[in-house]
Protein backbone atom coordinates (compact mmCIF):
# COMPACT_ATOMS: atom_id res chain seq x y z
CA UNK A 1 0.00 0.00 0.00
CA UNK A 2 3.02 2.84 1.37
CA UNK A 3 4.60 2.14 -2.42
CA UNK A 4 1.32 2.72 -4.41
CA UNK A 5 0.55 5.95 -2.07
CA UNK A 6 4.17 6.64 -3.14
CA UNK A 7 3.67 6.33 -6.76
CA UNK A 8 0.69 7.68 -6.77
CA UNK A 9 1.73 10.98 -5.01
CA UNK A 10 4.69 11.45 -6.78
CA UNK A 11 2.56 11.15 -10.36
CA UNK A 12 0.40 13.93 -9.30
CA UNK A 13 2.92 16.39 -8.24
CA UNK A 14 4.76 15.60 -11.79
CA UNK A 15 1.89 15.99 -13.64
CA UNK A 16 1.64 19.50 -11.95
CA UNK A 17 4.70 20.48 -12.47
CA UNK A 18 4.46 19.88 -16.05
CA UNK A 19 2.12 21.89 -16.40
CA UNK A 20 2.88 24.59 -14.14
CA UNK A 21 6.19 25.00 -15.62
CA UNK A 22 4.78 25.61 -19.12
CA UNK A 23 2.61 28.07 -18.04
CA UNK A 24 -0.80 26.59 -17.30
CA UNK A 25 -2.96 27.47 -14.17
CA UNK A 26 -4.52 24.86 -12.52
CA UNK A 27 -8.67 25.14 -11.79
CA UNK A 28 -10.85 23.50 -9.86
CA UNK A 29 -14.51 23.74 -11.10
CA UNK A 30 -17.50 22.38 -9.54
CA UNK A 31 -18.12 18.37 -9.62
CA UNK A 32 -21.78 19.22 -8.71
CA UNK A 33 -23.35 20.44 -12.08
CA UNK A 34 -27.13 21.03 -13.59
CA UNK A 35 -25.86 20.04 -16.75
CA UNK A 36 -22.78 16.84 -17.08
CA UNK A 37 -22.96 16.53 -20.82
CA UNK A 38 -25.17 15.27 -23.23
CA UNK A 39 -22.65 12.45 -24.47
CA UNK A 40 -25.37 9.25 -25.26
CA UNK A 41 -23.20 6.88 -23.80
CA UNK A 42 -22.47 8.61 -20.48
CA UNK A 43 -24.55 8.22 -17.51
CA UNK A 44 -24.00 10.43 -14.18
CA UNK A 45 -24.89 10.10 -10.60
CA UNK A 46 -27.63 12.39 -9.68
CA UNK A 47 -27.39 13.67 -6.41
CA UNK A 48 -30.31 14.60 -3.60
CA UNK A 49 -30.00 17.28 -1.19
CA UNK A 50 -30.74 16.42 2.31
CA UNK A 51 -34.23 16.93 1.88
CA UNK A 52 -34.36 14.46 -1.19
CA UNK A 53 -34.47 17.62 -3.12
CA UNK A 54 -32.53 16.85 -6.89
CA UNK A 55 -29.52 18.83 -6.59
CA UNK A 56 -28.02 18.24 -9.31
CA UNK A 57 -25.14 15.68 -10.88
CA UNK A 58 -21.80 14.86 -10.11
CA UNK A 59 -19.65 15.72 -13.65
CA UNK A 60 -18.28 13.07 -16.01
CA UNK A 61 -15.87 15.28 -17.20
CA UNK A 62 -14.65 18.85 -15.91
CA UNK A 63 -14.93 19.37 -20.34
CA UNK A 64 -17.86 21.95 -20.18
CA UNK A 65 -16.96 24.37 -16.75
CA UNK A 66 -13.11 24.25 -18.94
CA UNK A 67 -14.86 25.71 -21.67
CA UNK A 68 -16.27 28.32 -19.62
CA UNK A 69 -13.04 29.36 -18.35
CA UNK A 70 -11.77 29.05 -21.37
CA UNK A 71 -14.49 31.91 -22.97
CA UNK A 72 -13.30 34.19 -20.21
CA UNK A 73 -10.21 34.36 -21.07
CA UNK A 74 -8.32 31.94 -18.58
CA UNK A 75 -5.69 31.34 -20.76
CA UNK A 76 -3.99 27.80 -20.78
CA UNK A 77 -5.49 25.96 -17.77
CA UNK A 78 -5.54 21.86 -16.35
CA UNK A 79 -7.29 20.24 -13.57
CA UNK A 80 -6.87 16.94 -11.58
CA UNK A 81 -9.66 16.19 -9.72
CA UNK A 82 -12.58 13.57 -9.97
CA UNK A 83 -14.95 12.29 -12.65
CA UNK A 84 -18.32 10.32 -12.04
CA UNK A 85 -19.60 7.81 -14.71
CA UNK A 86 -22.60 5.07 -13.39
CA UNK A 87 -23.00 1.76 -14.37
CA UNK A 88 -18.91 1.85 -15.30
CA UNK A 89 -17.27 -1.00 -13.29
CA UNK A 90 -14.52 -3.65 -14.78
CA UNK A 91 -11.03 -4.41 -15.20
CA UNK A 92 -10.43 -1.07 -16.73
CA UNK A 93 -13.73 0.97 -15.01
CA UNK A 94 -14.20 2.88 -11.71
CA UNK A 95 -17.18 4.84 -11.36
CA UNK A 96 -15.10 7.29 -9.59
CA UNK A 97 -11.55 7.86 -11.11
CA UNK A 98 -9.28 10.69 -11.61
CA UNK A 99 -8.90 12.91 -14.45
CA UNK A 100 -6.57 15.19 -15.85
CA UNK A 101 -7.75 17.16 -18.39
CA UNK A 102 -6.61 20.40 -20.20
CA UNK A 103 -6.73 23.18 -22.40
CA UNK A 104 -4.40 24.82 -24.63
CA UNK A 105 -6.25 28.31 -26.22
CA UNK A 106 -4.96 29.50 -29.35
CA UNK A 107 -3.79 26.17 -30.50
CA UNK A 108 -4.79 22.69 -32.01
CA UNK A 109 -5.35 19.06 -31.19
CA UNK A 110 -1.43 18.49 -32.77
CA UNK A 111 -0.44 20.70 -29.77
CA UNK A 112 -1.84 18.41 -27.45
CA UNK A 113 -0.95 15.26 -28.87
CA UNK A 114 2.73 16.89 -28.69
CA UNK A 115 1.68 17.75 -24.91
CA UNK A 116 0.56 13.98 -24.22
CA UNK A 117 3.78 12.38 -25.77
CA UNK A 118 5.76 14.68 -23.19
CA UNK A 119 3.85 14.19 -20.71
CA UNK A 120 4.02 10.43 -20.41
CA UNK A 121 7.81 10.24 -21.42
CA UNK A 122 8.27 12.73 -18.34
CA UNK A 123 6.27 10.89 -15.93
CA UNK A 124 8.07 7.36 -17.22
CA UNK A 125 11.38 8.95 -16.75
CA UNK A 126 9.98 9.98 -13.05
CA UNK A 127 9.13 7.07 -12.09
CA UNK A 128 12.39 5.08 -13.45
CA UNK A 129 10.22 3.13 -16.43
CA UNK A 130 11.82 2.83 -19.90
CA UNK A 131 9.11 0.59 -21.41
CA UNK A 132 5.82 -0.13 -20.72
CA UNK A 133 5.45 -4.21 -19.46
CA UNK A 134 1.63 -5.22 -20.06
CA UNK A 135 0.88 -9.10 -19.65
CA UNK A 136 0.73 -8.58 -23.62
CA UNK A 137 4.28 -7.99 -23.97
CA UNK A 138 6.56 -4.55 -23.73
CA UNK A 139 4.81 -1.68 -25.23
CA UNK A 140 7.62 0.85 -26.66
CA UNK A 141 6.94 4.46 -25.84
CA UNK A 142 9.47 6.26 -28.67
CA UNK A 143 8.55 9.43 -29.91
CA UNK A 144 6.94 10.52 -32.02
CA UNK A 145 3.82 8.20 -31.52
CA UNK A 146 2.57 6.81 -34.95
CA UNK A 147 -1.01 8.68 -35.81
CA UNK A 148 -3.36 6.06 -37.94
CA UNK A 149 -6.92 6.98 -38.83
CA UNK A 150 -9.90 4.97 -37.43
CA UNK A 151 -10.74 4.58 -40.88
CA UNK A 152 -6.89 2.76 -41.64
CA UNK A 153 -7.71 0.60 -38.40
CA UNK A 154 -11.37 -0.79 -39.11
CA UNK A 155 -10.09 -1.72 -42.71
CA UNK A 156 -7.09 -3.28 -41.94
CA UNK A 157 -8.72 -5.44 -39.43
CA UNK A 158 -12.31 -5.82 -41.47
CA UNK A 159 -11.05 -5.41 -44.99
CA UNK A 160 -14.66 -2.96 -44.84
CA UNK A 161 -14.98 0.93 -44.78
CA UNK A 162 -15.60 2.57 -41.45
CA UNK A 163 -18.19 4.43 -43.07
CA UNK A 164 -19.77 1.99 -44.62
CA UNK A 165 -20.69 0.16 -41.76
CA UNK A 166 -23.35 0.44 -39.76
CA UNK A 167 -22.86 1.99 -35.31
CA UNK A 168 -23.77 -1.13 -33.89
CA UNK A 169 -20.94 -2.92 -35.98
CA UNK A 170 -18.55 -0.26 -35.54
CA UNK A 171 -19.01 -0.40 -31.89
CA UNK A 172 -19.05 -3.76 -31.47
CA UNK A 173 -15.68 -4.75 -34.10
CA UNK A 174 -13.86 -1.44 -32.12
CA UNK A 175 -14.91 -3.08 -28.83
CA UNK A 176 -13.74 -6.60 -28.53
CA UNK A 177 -11.65 -6.98 -31.67
CA UNK A 178 -10.06 -3.74 -32.74
CA UNK A 179 -9.17 -1.66 -29.01
CA UNK A 180 -7.99 -4.52 -27.77
CA UNK A 181 -4.74 -4.47 -30.13
CA UNK A 182 -3.64 -1.10 -30.45
CA UNK A 183 -0.83 0.42 -29.39
CA UNK A 184 -0.18 -3.73 -28.30
CA UNK A 185 3.67 -2.79 -29.26
CA UNK A 186 4.43 0.83 -29.58
CA UNK A 187 2.10 3.70 -28.22
CA UNK A 188 -0.10 5.44 -30.93
CA UNK A 189 -2.71 7.79 -31.51
CA UNK A 190 -5.93 6.70 -33.31
CA UNK A 191 -7.49 9.95 -35.48
CA UNK A 192 -9.86 11.10 -38.02
CA UNK A 193 -13.24 10.40 -36.35
CA UNK A 194 -16.42 9.97 -38.58
CA UNK A 195 -18.10 13.08 -38.60
CA UNK A 196 -21.38 12.16 -36.95
CA UNK A 197 -19.00 10.71 -33.82
CA UNK A 198 -17.07 13.79 -33.63
CA UNK A 199 -18.59 14.76 -30.09
CA UNK A 200 -17.19 18.44 -28.89
CA UNK A 201 -14.54 18.27 -31.81
CA UNK A 202 -14.42 20.15 -34.17
CA UNK A 203 -15.06 18.85 -38.12
CA UNK A 204 -12.32 18.80 -40.49
CA UNK A 205 -12.13 21.50 -42.97
CA UNK A 206 -12.26 20.22 -46.72
CA UNK A 207 -12.32 16.46 -45.39
CA UNK A 208 -13.65 13.73 -47.34
CA UNK A 209 -15.75 11.80 -46.23
CA UNK A 210 -16.16 14.61 -43.64
CA UNK A 211 -13.83 13.69 -40.09
CA UNK A 212 -13.53 14.97 -36.74
CA UNK A 213 -10.53 16.49 -34.93
CA UNK A 214 -10.70 13.97 -32.40
CA UNK A 215 -8.22 11.35 -30.69
CA UNK A 216 -7.32 8.75 -28.52
CA UNK A 217 -4.20 7.59 -27.57
CA UNK A 218 -3.59 3.75 -26.95
CA UNK A 219 -0.98 1.71 -25.34
CA UNK A 220 -1.13 -1.85 -24.76
CA UNK A 221 -4.70 -2.27 -25.55
CA UNK A 222 -5.86 0.77 -23.31
CA UNK A 223 -7.45 3.77 -24.10
CA UNK A 224 -5.51 6.24 -22.33
CA UNK A 225 -7.24 9.69 -22.95
CA UNK A 226 -9.30 11.33 -25.82
CA UNK A 227 -8.89 14.80 -26.94
CA UNK A 228 -10.60 17.10 -29.68
CA UNK A 229 -9.39 20.40 -31.84
CA UNK A 230 -11.89 21.60 -29.88
CA UNK A 231 -15.85 22.87 -31.34
CA UNK A 232 -16.15 26.61 -31.11
CA UNK A 233 -19.34 27.35 -32.94
CA UNK A 234 -21.97 28.08 -30.89
CA UNK A 235 -24.89 26.81 -32.92
CA UNK A 236 -23.12 23.94 -33.97
CA UNK A 237 -22.36 22.91 -29.88
CA UNK A 238 -26.38 23.71 -29.56
CA UNK A 239 -26.85 21.54 -32.67
CA UNK A 240 -25.17 18.15 -31.28
CA UNK A 241 -26.38 18.77 -27.97
CA UNK A 242 -29.87 18.97 -29.40
CA UNK A 243 -29.46 16.06 -31.49
CA UNK A 244 -28.08 14.08 -28.34
CA UNK A 245 -30.84 14.49 -26.25
CA UNK A 246 -33.10 13.68 -28.82
CA UNK A 247 -31.13 10.25 -28.89
CA UNK A 248 -31.12 10.06 -25.15
CA UNK A 249 -34.86 10.17 -24.97
CA UNK A 250 -35.22 7.54 -27.59
CA UNK A 251 -32.90 5.23 -25.71
CA UNK A 252 -35.51 5.97 -22.68
CA UNK A 253 -32.23 7.49 -20.96
CA UNK A 254 -31.98 10.22 -18.35
CA UNK A 255 -31.97 13.85 -20.14
CA UNK A 256 -29.94 16.52 -18.92
CA UNK A 257 -30.64 20.55 -19.19
CA UNK A 258 -28.76 22.45 -22.28
CA UNK A 259 -25.96 23.77 -20.39
CA UNK A 260 -27.41 27.04 -21.87
CA UNK A 261 -24.19 29.20 -19.84
CA UNK A 262 -21.44 27.14 -22.47
CA UNK A 263 -23.62 27.72 -25.43
CA UNK A 264 -24.02 31.90 -24.60
CA UNK A 265 -20.18 31.87 -23.45
CA UNK A 266 -19.05 30.25 -26.71
CA UNK A 267 -21.30 32.29 -28.51
CA UNK A 268 -19.39 35.77 -27.14
CA UNK A 269 -16.34 33.91 -28.34
CA UNK A 270 -14.22 30.79 -28.14
CA UNK A 271 -10.88 30.79 -29.50
CA UNK A 272 -9.59 27.66 -31.41
CA UNK A 273 -7.88 25.57 -28.77
CA UNK A 274 -6.78 22.03 -28.07
CA UNK A 275 -8.07 20.01 -25.39
CA UNK A 276 -6.97 16.76 -24.20
CA UNK A 277 -9.12 14.13 -21.38
CA UNK A 278 -6.82 11.36 -19.67
CA UNK A 279 -6.95 8.73 -17.11
CA UNK A 280 -4.77 9.15 -14.76
CA UNK A 281 -5.38 5.86 -13.18
CA UNK A 282 -5.26 4.18 -15.96
CA UNK A 283 -1.64 5.89 -16.99
CA UNK A 284 -0.71 4.55 -13.49
CA UNK A 285 -1.60 1.42 -14.24
CA UNK A 286 0.43 0.99 -17.27
CA UNK A 287 3.83 2.81 -15.64
CA UNK A 288 3.67 0.50 -12.87
CA UNK A 289 2.86 -2.83 -15.01
CA UNK A 290 -0.66 -3.38 -13.32
CA UNK A 291 -3.72 -5.61 -14.69
CA UNK A 292 -6.56 -3.65 -13.21
CA UNK A 293 -7.58 -0.44 -12.31
CA UNK A 294 -8.59 -0.87 -8.83
CA UNK A 295 -4.72 -2.34 -7.86
CA UNK A 296 -3.31 1.51 -8.54
CA UNK A 297 -6.40 2.96 -6.62
CA UNK A 298 -6.51 3.11 -2.78
CA UNK A 299 -9.54 2.22 -2.31
CA UNK A 300 -11.21 1.15 -5.11
CA UNK A 301 -15.03 0.58 -5.68
CA UNK A 302 -15.26 -3.05 -4.65
CA UNK A 303 -13.46 -2.50 -1.17
CA UNK A 304 -16.13 0.26 0.02
CA UNK B 1 -36.05 -7.49 -14.96
CA UNK B 2 -32.27 -7.11 -14.38
CA UNK B 3 -30.85 -3.95 -15.36
CA UNK B 4 -27.35 -3.81 -17.10
CA UNK B 5 -25.30 -2.82 -14.78
CA UNK B 6 -26.69 -5.36 -12.23
CA UNK B 7 -24.84 -8.30 -13.53
CA UNK B 8 -22.45 -10.13 -11.61
CA UNK B 9 -21.49 -13.65 -11.20
CA UNK B 10 -24.23 -16.00 -9.95
CA UNK B 11 -27.00 -13.65 -11.22
CA UNK B 12 -29.97 -16.40 -12.37
CA UNK B 13 -31.45 -15.25 -15.78
CA UNK B 14 -33.73 -16.48 -18.15
CA UNK B 15 -32.97 -16.89 -21.75
CA UNK B 16 -35.61 -18.02 -24.02
CA UNK B 17 -37.28 -19.57 -21.04
CA UNK B 18 -34.36 -21.45 -19.84
CA UNK B 19 -32.69 -20.61 -16.68
CA UNK B 20 -28.80 -19.97 -16.83
CA UNK B 21 -26.67 -18.95 -14.16
CA UNK B 22 -23.74 -16.48 -14.86
CA UNK B 23 -20.54 -18.14 -14.56
CA UNK B 24 -17.95 -15.25 -15.77
CA UNK B 25 -18.59 -11.47 -17.35
CA UNK B 26 -16.70 -9.22 -18.91
CA UNK B 27 -17.29 -5.31 -18.99
CA UNK B 28 -15.72 -3.42 -21.97
CA UNK B 29 -16.83 0.31 -21.95
CA UNK B 30 -15.17 1.31 -25.11
CA UNK B 31 -14.43 5.77 -24.96
CA UNK B 32 -16.48 5.75 -28.52
CA UNK B 33 -19.78 4.15 -27.83
CA UNK B 34 -21.81 1.64 -25.42
CA UNK B 35 -20.85 -0.44 -23.40
CA UNK B 36 -20.76 -4.45 -23.73
CA UNK B 37 -21.37 -7.37 -20.96
CA UNK B 38 -19.40 -10.57 -22.99
CA UNK B 39 -20.92 -12.46 -20.05
CA UNK B 40 -20.64 -16.62 -19.89
CA UNK B 41 -23.71 -18.65 -18.69
CA UNK B 42 -24.06 -22.16 -17.32
CA UNK B 43 -27.66 -23.74 -18.27
CA UNK B 44 -29.22 -24.84 -14.82
CA UNK B 45 -30.99 -27.70 -16.66
CA UNK B 46 -28.38 -29.43 -18.68
CA UNK B 47 -25.41 -27.66 -17.38
CA UNK B 48 -24.32 -26.91 -21.21
CA UNK B 49 -22.33 -23.24 -21.32
CA UNK B 50 -23.48 -20.41 -23.17
CA UNK B 51 -21.75 -17.10 -24.35
CA UNK B 52 -23.68 -14.35 -24.71
CA UNK B 53 -22.76 -10.73 -25.30
CA UNK B 54 -25.31 -7.70 -23.61
CA UNK B 55 -25.63 -4.30 -24.78
CA UNK B 56 -26.02 -1.56 -22.31
CA UNK B 57 -29.41 -0.74 -23.37
CA UNK B 58 -30.44 -4.28 -22.80
CA UNK B 59 -31.79 -5.63 -19.76
CA UNK B 60 -31.82 -9.60 -18.53
CA UNK B 61 -34.79 -11.10 -17.55
CA UNK B 62 -34.65 -12.77 -13.58
CA UNK B 63 -35.29 -16.52 -13.51
CA UNK B 64 -37.23 -17.62 -10.44
CA UNK B 65 -34.59 -19.53 -8.73
CA UNK B 66 -34.12 -20.24 -5.20
CA UNK B 67 -31.63 -22.77 -3.58
CA UNK B 68 -32.69 -24.87 -0.38
CA UNK B 69 -30.73 -27.01 1.91
CA UNK B 70 -31.59 -30.88 2.26
CA UNK B 71 -30.09 -33.41 3.45
CA UNK B 72 -29.73 -37.12 1.57
CA UNK B 73 -31.48 -39.48 3.13
CA UNK B 74 -31.07 -42.40 1.25
CA UNK B 75 -31.54 -44.15 -1.91
CA UNK B 76 -34.54 -46.32 -3.40
CA UNK B 77 -33.64 -47.65 -6.88
CA UNK B 78 -33.78 -45.05 -9.14
CA UNK B 79 -35.57 -42.54 -6.80
CA UNK B 80 -33.57 -40.38 -4.19
CA UNK B 81 -35.08 -39.34 -0.99
CA UNK B 82 -33.82 -36.19 0.13
CA UNK B 83 -35.01 -34.56 4.10
CA UNK B 84 -35.67 -30.70 4.06
CA UNK B 85 -33.65 -29.84 7.74
CA UNK B 86 -36.20 -26.77 8.31
CA UNK B 87 -39.58 -29.06 8.16
CA UNK B 88 -37.96 -32.45 7.98
CA UNK B 89 -40.11 -32.97 4.61
CA UNK B 90 -39.21 -35.39 2.51
CA UNK B 91 -38.51 -34.30 -1.21
CA UNK B 92 -37.76 -37.32 -3.93
CA UNK B 93 -36.16 -36.65 -7.16
CA UNK B 94 -35.27 -38.91 -10.00
CA UNK B 95 -31.68 -39.50 -11.71
CA UNK B 96 -32.27 -37.12 -14.26
CA UNK B 97 -32.87 -34.60 -11.62
CA UNK B 98 -29.79 -35.35 -10.07
CA UNK B 99 -27.28 -35.76 -13.17
CA UNK B 100 -23.80 -36.62 -11.78
CA UNK B 101 -24.50 -35.59 -7.97
CA UNK B 102 -25.90 -38.86 -7.58
CA UNK B 103 -22.33 -40.33 -7.82
CA UNK B 104 -21.12 -38.85 -4.61
CA UNK B 105 -23.87 -38.98 -2.69
CA UNK B 106 -23.60 -40.32 1.20
CA UNK B 107 -26.31 -40.76 3.80
CA UNK B 108 -26.74 -37.44 5.58
CA UNK B 109 -24.74 -35.66 3.27
CA UNK B 110 -25.93 -32.08 3.12
CA UNK B 111 -26.77 -30.42 -0.45
CA UNK B 112 -28.64 -27.62 -2.31
CA UNK B 113 -31.33 -28.17 -3.90
CA UNK B 114 -32.45 -25.91 -6.86
CA UNK B 115 -35.48 -24.87 -7.51
CA UNK B 116 -37.02 -23.22 -10.51
CA UNK B 117 -40.72 -21.34 -10.25
CA UNK B 118 -40.61 -23.74 -6.82
CA UNK B 119 -39.91 -27.16 -9.37
CA UNK B 120 -36.69 -28.90 -8.39
CA UNK B 121 -34.44 -29.15 -11.15
CA UNK B 122 -30.83 -29.77 -9.78
CA UNK B 123 -28.28 -30.78 -6.66
CA UNK B 124 -25.19 -29.53 -5.93
CA UNK B 125 -22.90 -31.89 -3.32
CA UNK B 126 -20.57 -30.42 -1.68
CA UNK B 127 -17.42 -29.34 -3.51
CA UNK B 128 -15.48 -32.37 -1.90
CA UNK B 129 -16.47 -35.38 -0.73
CA UNK B 130 -14.50 -38.40 0.36
CA UNK B 131 -14.51 -41.58 -0.96
CA UNK B 132 -12.58 -45.08 -0.28
CA UNK B 133 -11.57 -46.81 -3.48
CA UNK B 134 -13.60 -49.91 -3.66
CA UNK B 135 -11.78 -51.99 -6.37
CA UNK B 136 -8.50 -50.69 -8.89
CA UNK B 137 -5.06 -52.41 -10.01
CA UNK B 138 -2.70 -52.96 -7.05
CA UNK B 139 -0.75 -49.75 -6.37
CA UNK B 140 2.40 -49.57 -8.14
CA UNK B 141 5.33 -47.10 -7.70
CA UNK B 142 4.95 -44.31 -9.60
CA UNK B 143 7.22 -42.31 -12.44
CA UNK B 144 5.40 -39.31 -11.10
CA UNK B 145 6.64 -36.99 -13.91
CA UNK B 146 4.36 -38.89 -16.22
CA UNK B 147 1.31 -38.53 -14.37
CA UNK B 148 0.30 -41.92 -15.32
CA UNK B 149 -3.06 -42.66 -13.84
CA UNK B 150 -5.39 -45.56 -13.98
CA UNK B 151 -9.07 -46.13 -13.13
CA UNK B 152 -10.65 -46.70 -9.55
CA UNK B 153 -14.16 -47.26 -8.51
CA UNK B 154 -15.05 -45.57 -5.72
CA UNK B 155 -17.56 -47.17 -2.85
CA UNK B 156 -20.63 -46.74 -2.27
CA UNK B 157 -22.02 -45.68 -5.65
CA UNK B 158 -19.00 -47.18 -7.57
CA UNK B 159 -18.29 -44.05 -10.01
CA UNK B 160 -15.06 -44.64 -11.98
CA UNK B 161 -12.53 -41.88 -11.22
CA UNK B 162 -8.74 -41.68 -12.88
CA UNK B 163 -6.34 -42.17 -10.03
CA UNK B 164 -2.58 -41.93 -9.61
CA UNK B 165 -0.96 -45.44 -10.36
CA UNK B 166 0.35 -45.35 -5.78
CA UNK B 167 -3.23 -45.74 -4.96
CA UNK B 168 -4.33 -49.06 -3.68
CA UNK B 169 -7.52 -50.54 -2.99
CA UNK B 170 -8.96 -49.35 0.35
CA UNK B 171 -7.67 -45.91 0.20
CA UNK B 172 -9.80 -42.78 1.34
CA UNK B 173 -9.25 -40.34 -1.31
CA UNK B 174 -10.60 -36.75 -1.93
CA UNK B 175 -12.64 -36.00 -4.91
CA UNK B 176 -14.06 -32.43 -6.55
CA UNK B 177 -17.92 -33.20 -7.24
CA UNK B 178 -17.94 -30.74 -9.70
CA UNK B 179 -15.22 -32.31 -12.07
CA UNK B 180 -15.09 -35.84 -11.02
CA UNK B 181 -11.69 -35.29 -10.58
CA UNK B 182 -9.03 -37.23 -8.14
CA UNK B 183 -7.64 -34.17 -5.51
CA UNK B 184 -5.21 -36.34 -3.10
CA UNK B 185 -5.34 -39.52 -0.94
CA UNK B 186 -6.12 -38.64 2.84
CA UNK B 187 -5.44 -40.46 6.24
CA UNK B 188 -8.58 -41.63 7.39
CA UNK B 189 -9.01 -45.15 9.20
Amino acid sequence: MRNLLEARSRLLQEIRLFFLTRSFLEVDTPLLVQNPGSDVHLDAFAVASHNGAHAGHLITSPEYQMKRLLCAGSGPIFQLGKCFRSGELGRMHEPEFTMLEWYRPNAGWNDVMNDTEELVATLAASLGVQELHTAKGSVSLTRPWPRVSVDEVFRRHTGKSCFEVSDEEFFERFAFEIDPHLGSEEAMFLVDWPAHMASLARIRERSAPPVAERFEAYIGGAELCNGFGELVDADELARRCESDRQTRERLGKTVYPDDIELIEAQRKGMPESGGNALGVDRLLMLLLGKEKLADVIPLPHAVR
Amino acid sequence: MYDFAEIKKNLKVLIDNVPYTVVDFQFVKPGKGQAFNRTKLRNLITGAMLERTFKSNESLVKADIEARDFEFSYADGDKYVFMDKLNFEQLFLGADQLADARFFLQDNMPVSVLFWNEKPIGVTPPSHVEMQVAQCDPGARGDTATNVSKPAKMAPTMVEVAVPIFINEGDWLKIDTRTGEYVERINRK
